[in-house]
C-alpha cells in the first residue's frame, strides 16, 4: 500500500505537459533588452496616441527605481531584463478582412488548443479573444455582441476606438506605481483583452481570452479591462498556455476590473503556462496583478482560478469593496507539482458598509512543489457591519513538497466579523481504503478525492470550463490523483 | 395566564405569523403542533423576546402585563421559560455559575437574600436527580460538547432549577432516543403543578404519549387552522399533516 | 526585509559607552557572546513596522526616550528587596523578588530550595555551576532577523538562574515577583536561564508588576533547557502601567518526550510585547502556548508565537485571546513550522478576540508552514464580537444583559485561564480578570506588593 503510492506519487512527475508544442508562425519581433527606446518602439508600432507612450514612459520610470519584492515565498532566480523580447507578433497580413486571412497556421495552433477560431466550430455562447505573444489575433462574436452594446476586442482596439472609456479607467484599479511587475507591464504591455458591458445589460455569453505564448525568449505583458456599468452582469474567462522550453519565460499581466452599482463580475481563470519539466528546468513565471474594484453599491466581484501550470506563480487576484453591500469573493485552487512554486491569494478590502467577502483556497502540492496562500483580509474603521470568512486548505501528497498558510486580518471596526479557518493534512488513508474496500483502486480513488476536495472550487466555473478543469487537475497530477 | 390576540409577526420582513389567538390558563398543557415551516418556533421566538422576529399587529398579555414591552430577562424572571430546540454551546461559562447567576437573579426579582454556596449546590442536587441529570454535565461549560440528547436534558435540568410558571418546550422531542424522551417527558410531569402552564412545540405526535395536553392546536402557514382536545394529536398521526393542508383548501374553495 | 530603526545608534553608543562596566560584573563565559551579539545587533538594529514580526507593533515610542540604564542593583535595593522576600507569596509558593530584573539579596546569593532546586543570580549561577551554565547559555537564544535577542546577549548584566536537577519532582511552584521600580525613567535588560534536567517537574509563576509611575522599557530574555522527560510550565501575569514597556523573550527548548506549558495572561500593561519560542528539539515532546490579554485605554498588546517542529511525533496546541477596549490595539503573530522530517506532527493554533468598540484595533497573523506530509495541522483566527445568540439564551434564564455580557466575556476569557495546572492560581486568575472585566484595579487583595 505504502510502496503503492509512493509509486503513483512517483508517476506524477513522469507526466507530459500536453500543449508544449510550438508553432512555426512568421512573426515580427524587436531587439532584445529593455531601455526607453524599446518603449518607444512597441507604442510605435502599435500607433499609440500621445497620452498613451506618456503613461508608459512615467512607468518605465518609475520601475527604473524599484526593486523585486523579496516578501513572497519563493525562490525566485534572477531575472534578466535585457535577455527578454519585449514585443513578438504574428506577421500581420494587409486587409485581414475574413477568417482566412489568418495565417493557417496560427489556426491551426488555436485548433490544436482546442480554442477554434471560427465561430461556427466553437463551443456555441463562448466570444474569444485569442491572444499570442503580444497582440490580439481574433476575438470572436464581436459583431453579435456589438449589437447589446457591449464591446469585446482587443486593448489595441479599444484604444483607437474608445479612448475616453480606457483612458477613464486603466490604471484606476492597478496604478502604474502598484508594484514592481505592475509597474514593468504599464511600461511594456503589449496587448490584451478590453470589454465594457453598458447599462442594464446581461452579457448573453461567455466572454474569454485565449492567452498563448509562442516565441522563444518572450515576455508576455498582457492587460485586461472589464467594465461592468451598473445593473449589468457579465462572466469572463481566461485560459492560458505555452510551449515546453528549457529556459523560463515572463509573464506579467495585469487585470482590472471595475464594477458599478448592481454590477456583477464573475472573472474565472484556467491558468495552465507550462510548468517546466520534472526536474524544474523551464517554465513560465507568472507575476499578475489582478484586482477588481465593486465601486457601486450592491455590486459584486467574484474571481475563480485553477491554478496548474507556471513555474512560479505570484498572484493575488483581489477586491476593493468600496460600494456598501458590495462583495467580493475568491475561490482558488492551485497544485504545485514537481518544482512548481506558488504563492497565492488575495486580498479583501473593506471600505463600505455592509460589505462581504469570502475566500476559498485550496491547495494541493505533490512532488517537490511548494505550494503558499497569503491573504488580506481587512476592515477599515467606517465599514460597518463587514463580514468575511475564509476557509484555507492545503492538501500534501508526498513527503518533499510544502504547504504553507499566511493569512493578514487586519480589523479595526467592532462590528466586523472576521473568521479564518485553516487545515493542513495529508490525502486520507482511511478514505482512500474506503474507496479500495468498494473496489476503486488506490489510483482512482486518490483522483476522487481531490476532486472532491476542490470541487467547492470548481464548482464556481461555467459549466463548459467546469469540466476542463476537472480534467486538468487529473493530468496536472496524473498517477497520483486520477 | 396567558393571552395572545390576533398576533402578527415578521422575519427581515416576511410575513411568519398571520394572526395567532390563543389564551393558556394555568394548569394547562397546551401542544402546538404542525408541519415545518409552519411558523412554530417563531411564536416561541417572539414569547421569550428575540430580536430578530418583528412582531407587526397583535397583543399578547402575560399575568395581566403587557408582555411585548419587557425584555427578555424580564420576560425570564416573571417565570417565562423556553426549552430551545437548538441549545447554545457557551464555551468557558461554567453551568454551576450560569445557574447560580440566573437563580439569583431570579431571586433577587421576587426580593430574596441571593442562594448560599451550598444551599445552592443542594438545589442542584436535588433536581438534577428529579430530572434524572448525569451529575458531571454540571460540571462542564454551558452545553459545550454535550450530545443533541444531553442539550435536552439540560433544558429541562434548568426548567426545574428556575420553577417556570409558564414553560414554551420547542421541539424538545426532536433527536431524542426513546429514552431520552422519557426522562424529558418524565420531568415535565414532574413539574407539573395546578399554577404552571406548558405550550409543548411538536412536530411528532410521539412526546405526547408521555405528556398528556389538555388542548391541541395546529399551525399551518402562520395561522392555528385547529383546536381540539388531545384525541386531535392522534388523529394527526394516523392521517399526516396533508390531511389538514387539503381541508383547508377544500375550505377555501367552498 | 530588514528595516533598521534610526534610533538603534543611541544604542550602539549605549554598548560602546557601558560594555566595560557590564562585563565587569559578568562571567567570561557569558562576555564571550558579547561582540558577536553586538555586531549582530547592529546588523538588524531596533525593530520597526518594516520588519515582518513587528508589522503591528510600533516600538519607537518607548525605545526613542531618554532611559537611566540600569546595569546592576545598589545596596539600598538589596534592603528593599528583602523586605520583600519569601513573605511576598499567598500561594502555596516558594517566593522571590526580582529587582529591576535582579536577584539582589544580600546574603546566599544561591539558595537552594528544600526540594533540591537551586535558585539564584545568573552571574553567580556562571560560577557554582559553571559546566551546566556553559553547556546552555546562548544556546537557545537566538534570532536571525530580531535585534532585541542581540541588545540583550550583548548588554545584559545579570539575571535569575534557576536549575532543577536530574529527577527532582517539585511539586510547589517557584513564584517570581518582579518588580520594576526606580526614580527615574528606566531601561532593564534582565537575563534569565532554566534548566531543567531529565526527568524533572517544575512550575514557574512570573509576576510582572511595576511600583512607580515612571516610563520603563524592560527587554528582557529567558532561555529554558526542558531535558528529556521533563516536564515543564511557565506562567506570566503581567500587571504593569500604562506607562511600562515590556518586551518578554522567551526561548523554550525541548528534549524527547518532554512536555511544557507557557501561559501569558496580560492584565495590564502600556506596550507589551512577549516572543514565545517552542522548540520541539526531541521524539514525542509537547508544547501548549497559550496567551491572554485584556486592553483598555491606549494600551498595545502583542504576542508572537514561533512552535518548530524538528522532529517527529511531536504535538503542540496553541490558544491566544484577546478582549480590547476603548482604542486600544492588539497583535497576534502566530507561526507553526513544521520542518521536512517532523513527520507525525500534530499542531493546532487558535486566536480569538473579541473588539468592544469602534477604536479598538486587531491585526491577527496566523501562520503555518508545513513540509512534512504526515502531518495534522490546522489554525483558526476571528475577530468579532459577542455571540447573539449565547448572550439572548443567557437574557432567557433571566441573567439582565450586562451581567449577560460579562460573563460572556468571562467565559471567553476562562477558556484560556482554565489550562493553569494551579488550582490557586487558576481561581486567583479568574478573579483578576473578573475584576478587570468590571473596571475594577486587578490587584491580588492578599499580596504585600501594592502594584500599578
Amino acid at each position: 500500500m505504502e510502496k503503492d503510492q509512493d509509486k503513483i506519487i512517483n508517476d506524477v512527475t513522469t507526466t507530459e505537459y500536453k500543449y508544449g508544442f510550438y508553432s512555426d508562425i512568421a512573426m515580427d519581433r524587436i531587439p532584445k533588452g529593455l531601455s526607453e527606446e524599446v518603449v518607444r518602439i512597441i507604442s510605435a508600432k502599435k500607433n499609440e496616441p500621445e497620452w498613451l507612450l506618456d503613461f508608459r514612459l512615467k512607468s518605465y520610470r518609475h520601475w527604473l527605481t524599484m526593486k523585486m519584492p523579496t516578501w513572497p515565498n519563493l525562490k525566485i532566480p534572477p531575472i534578466n531584463y535585457q535577455e527578454i523580447i519585449f514585443y513578438a507578433a504574428p506577421k500581420e497580413r494587409k486587409n485581414l478582412k475574413n477568417i482566412d486571412d489568418i495565417d493557417p497556421e496560427l489556426k491551426r495552433t488555436f485548433d490544436k488548443l482546442g480554442i477554434p477560431l471560427e465561430e461556427q466550430k466553437h463551443l456555441a455562447g463562448v466570444a474569444v479573444d485569442a491572444v499570442i505573444d503580444s497582440v490580439s489575433v481574433k476575438t470572436t462574436f464581436k459583431e453579435t455582441l456589438a449589437e447589446m452594446g457591449i464591446i469585446f476586442c482587443s486593448f489595441s482596439d479599444a484604444v483607437k476606438e474608445y479612448p475616453d472609456l480606457v483612458k477613464r479607467y486603466m490604471g484606476s484599479v492597478v496604478p502604474y506605481t502598484d508594484n514592481f511587475f505592475a509597474t514593468l507591464n504599464s511600461a511594456v504591455f503589449s496587448d490584451g483583452s478590453f470589454c465594457y458591458i453598458p447599462k442594464g445589460v446581461r452579457c448573453p455569453m461567455e466572454l474569454s481570452t485565449y492567452f498563448r505564448i509562442n516565441s522563444a525568449n518572450t515576455g508576455q505583458f498582457e492587460r485586461t479591462l472589464l467594465i461592468a456599468d451598473e445593473e449589468s452582469y457579465v462572466s469572463y474567462l481566461e485560459g492560458c498556455t505555452a510551449p515546453s522550453r528549457d529556459e523560463n519565460q515572463l509573464h506579467a499581466a495585469i487585470v482590472e476590473i471595475v464594477a458599478e452599482k448592481n454590477a456583477e463580475v464573475k472573472y474565472s481563470t484556467v491558468q495552465n503556462w507550462y510548468p517546466g519539466d520534472k526536474e524544474g528546468k523551464g517554465g513560465v513565471f507568472n507575476f499578475v496583478t489582478k484586482r477588481g474594484m465593486c465601486k457601486g453599491e450592491n455590486s459584486k466581484i467574484s474571481w475563480t482560478q485553477i491554478e496548474t501550470g507556471s513555474a512560479i506563480t505570484w498572484k493575488y487576484p483581489s477586491c476593493i469593496l468600496r460600494g456598501d453591500n458590495s462583495t467580493g469573493e475568491f475561490y482558488s485552487v492551485a497544485v504545485t507539482n514537481n518544482y512548481q512554486q506558488a504563492d497565492t491569494g488575495t486580498k479583501m478590502t473593506h471600505i463600505g458598509k455592509n460589505t462581504k467577502s469570502t475566500i476559498v483556497s485550496k491547495g494541493i502540492s505533490a512532488g517537490h512543489g511548494q505550494n503558499s496562500y497569503r491573504g488580506l483580509v481587512k476592515v477599515l474603521k467606517n465599514a460597518s457591519n463587514a463580514r468575511n470568512y475564509s476557509q484555507c486548505d492545503s492538501l500534501l501528497l508526498g513527503d518533499k513538497c510544502g504547504a504553507h498558510t499566511f493569512p493578514y486580518l487586519e480589523v479595526d471596526n467592532s462590528t466586523a466579523i472576521v473568521e479564518h479557518e485553516a487545515t493542513t493534512s495529508k490525502i486520507g488513508e482511511d478514505q482512500i481504503f474506503y474507496c479500495n474496500q468498494r473496489g476503486i483502486s488506490t489510483e482512482d480513488a486518490i483522483g476522487l478525492i481531490v476532486n472532491g476536495y476542490a470541487r467547492e472550487v470548481i464548482n464556481k466555473l461555467p459549466m463548459e470550463f467546469a469540466v476542463e478543469a476537472q480534467k486538468l487537475l487529473q493530468i496536472s497530477l496524473e498517477g497520483s490523483v486520477g | 395566564m396567558l393571552i395572545i390576540n390576533n398576533l402578527k409577526a415578521s422575519i427581515e420582513g416576511k410575513s411568519i405569523l398571520k394572526g395567532i389567538s390563543l389564551e393558556v390558563k394555568p394548569g394547562e398543557i397546551h401542544a402546538i403542533m404542525g408541519p415545518n415551516g409552519s411558523g412554530k418556533s417563531t411564536l416561541a421566538a417572539v414569547l421569550a423576546g428575540r430580536e430578530f422576529v418583528e412582531v407587526t399587529e397583535g397583543t399578547i398579555t402575560y399575568l395581566g402585563k403587557n408582555l411585548l414591552d419587557m425584555s427578555p430577562e424580564d420576560r425570564a424572571k416573571e417565570g417565562i421559560f423556553l426549552g430551545f430546540q437548538y441549545p447554545i454551546e457557551i464555551p468557558g461559562v461554567s453551568m454551576v455559575n450560569f445557574m447560580k447567576t440566573a437563580i439569583n437573579e431570579h431571586r433577587k426579582h421576587n426580593g430574596l437574600e441571593p442562594l448560599s454556596a451550598s444551599d445552592f449546590l443542594k438545589l442542584m442536587r436535588d433536581k438534577k436527580e428529579l430530572v434524572e441529570i448525569d451529575s458531571k454535565l454540571a460540571n462542564r461549560s454551558v452545553n459545550e460538547g454535550f450530545s443533541g440528547g444531553e442539550k435536552k436534558k439540560n433544558e429541562i435540568f434548568q426548567m426545574a432549577m428556575l420553577e417556570p410558571k409558564l414553560a414554551i418546550l420547542d421541539e424538545t422531542d426532536s433527536g431524542l432516543d426513546i429514552d431520552a424522551l422519557r426522562i424529558v417527558a418524565n420531568g415535565v410531569n414532574k413539574l407539573k403543578h395546578p399554577d404552571n402552564s406548558f405550550i409543548v412545540i411538536t412536530h411528532y405526535q410521539r412526546l405526547l404519549d408521555y405528556i398528556i395536553p389538555d388542548v391541541v392546536h395546529v399551525l399551518y402557514d402562520g395561522r392555528i387552522v385547529k383546536t381540539a382536545g388531545k384525541e386531535l394529536a392522534l388523529e394527526l398521526e394516523e392521517k399526516g399533516y396533508d390531511w389538514i393542508k387539503k381541508e383547508i383548501e377544500n375550505n377555501v374553495t367552498a | 526585509m530588514i528595516v533598521k530603526s534610526e534610533i538603534t545608534e543611541k544604542y550602539l553608543e549605549l554598548y560602546k559607552d557601558n560594555i566595560n562596566k557590564i562585563s565587569g560584573i559578568s562571567s567570561p563565559f557569558f562576555n564571550s557572546f558579547r561582540a558577536a551579539a553586538f555586531d549582530k545587533f547592529n546588523e538588524l538594529g531596533i525593530p520597526t513596522k518594516k520588519n515582518e514580526a513587528y508589522k503591528y507593533t510600533n516600538l519607537n515610542i518607548f525605545f526613542d526616550h531618554d532611559y537611566e540604564n540600569y546595569f546592576m542593583p545598589v545596596p539600598a535595593d538589596f534592603i528593599k528587596a528583602e523586605e520583600f522576600r519569601c513573605e511576598v507569596t499567598d500561594l502555596d509558593a516558594y517566593g522571590i523578588v526580582l529587582l529591576n530584573g535582579f536577584y539582589p539579596t544580600l546574603k546566599e546569593k544561591l539558595r537552594q530550595l528544600p526540594s533540591g532546586v537551586w535558585i539564584g543570580s545568573l552571574n553567580e549561577g556562571a560560577i557554582q555551576f559553571a559546566d551546566k551554565f556553559e553547556k546552555h547559555f546562548g544556546k537557545y537564544a537566538k534570532s536571525e532577523t530580531d535585534g532585541l535577542v542581540h541588545l540583550n546577549t550583548s548588554m545584559a548584566s545579570d539575571g535569575l538562574f534557576i536549575f532543577i536537577p536530574e529527577g527532582v519532582n517539585m511539586t510547589r511552584p517557584v513564584q517570581v515577583v518582579n518588580l520594576v521600580q526606580a526614580d527615574n525613567d528606566t531601561f532593564n535588560q534582565p537575563r534569565n536561564l532554566i534548566i531543567a534536567e531529565k526527568n524533572s517537574k517544575f512550575s514557574i509563576i512570573i509576576c510582572d508588576h511595576t511600583l512607580a509611575p515612571q516610563k520603563f522599557l524592560t527587554n528582557a530574555v529567558t532561555e529554558v533547557f526542558v531535558g528529556e522527560n521533563a516536564h515543564f510550565d511557565i506562567i506570566r501575569v503581567q500587571n504593569e502601567h500604562n506607562n511600562a514597556c515590556k518586551i518578554t523573550n522567551t526561548f523554550i527548548h525541548q528534549e524527547k518526550n518532554s512536555v511544557t506549558s507557557s501561559n501569558n495572561i496580560t492584565l495590564h500593561g502600556g506596550l507589551i510585547r512577549n516572543n514565545t519560542y517552542h522548540y520541539l528539539g526531541g521524539e514525542g515532546a509537547e508544547s501548549y502556548s497559550y496567551g491572554l490579554f485584556l486592553a483598555d485605554k491606549w494600551q498595545h498588546i502583542d504576542n508572537f508565537v514561533n512552535v518548530d517542529h524538528a522532529f517527529p511525533h511531536c504535538t503542540s496546541n496553541q490558544l491566544f485571546k484577546g478582549v480590547l477596549d476603548d482604542m486600544s490595539t492588539g497583535a497576534f503573530n502566530g507561526r507553526i513550522l513544521v520542518r521536512p522530517d517532523a513527520q507525525g506532527t500534530f499542531a493546532y493554533q487558535k486566536n480569538n478576540n473579541i473588539l468592544l468598540t469602534d477604536d479598538a484595533k486587531m491585526d491577527t497573523k496566523p501562520q503555518l508552514e508545513i513540509f512534512a506530509d504526515d502531518v495534522k495541522c490546522s489554525h483558526g483566527a476571528t475577530i468579532g464580537q459577542l455571540d447573539d445568540d449565547a448572550l439572548f439564551y443567557l437574557q432567557s434564564r433571566g441573567i439582565n444583559k450586562r451581567e449577560a455580557r460579562l460573563m460572556l466575556m468571562f467565559g471567553f476569557a476562562h477558556e484560556v485561564i482554565q489550562n493553569i495546572k494551579i488550582e490557586a492560581l487558576r481561581e486567583r486568575m479568574d478573579n483578576l480578570v473578573m475584576q478587570r472585566l468590571k473596571g475594577e484595579l486587578s490587584r491580588c487583595a492578599s499580596c504585600l506588593v501594592k502594584c500599578m
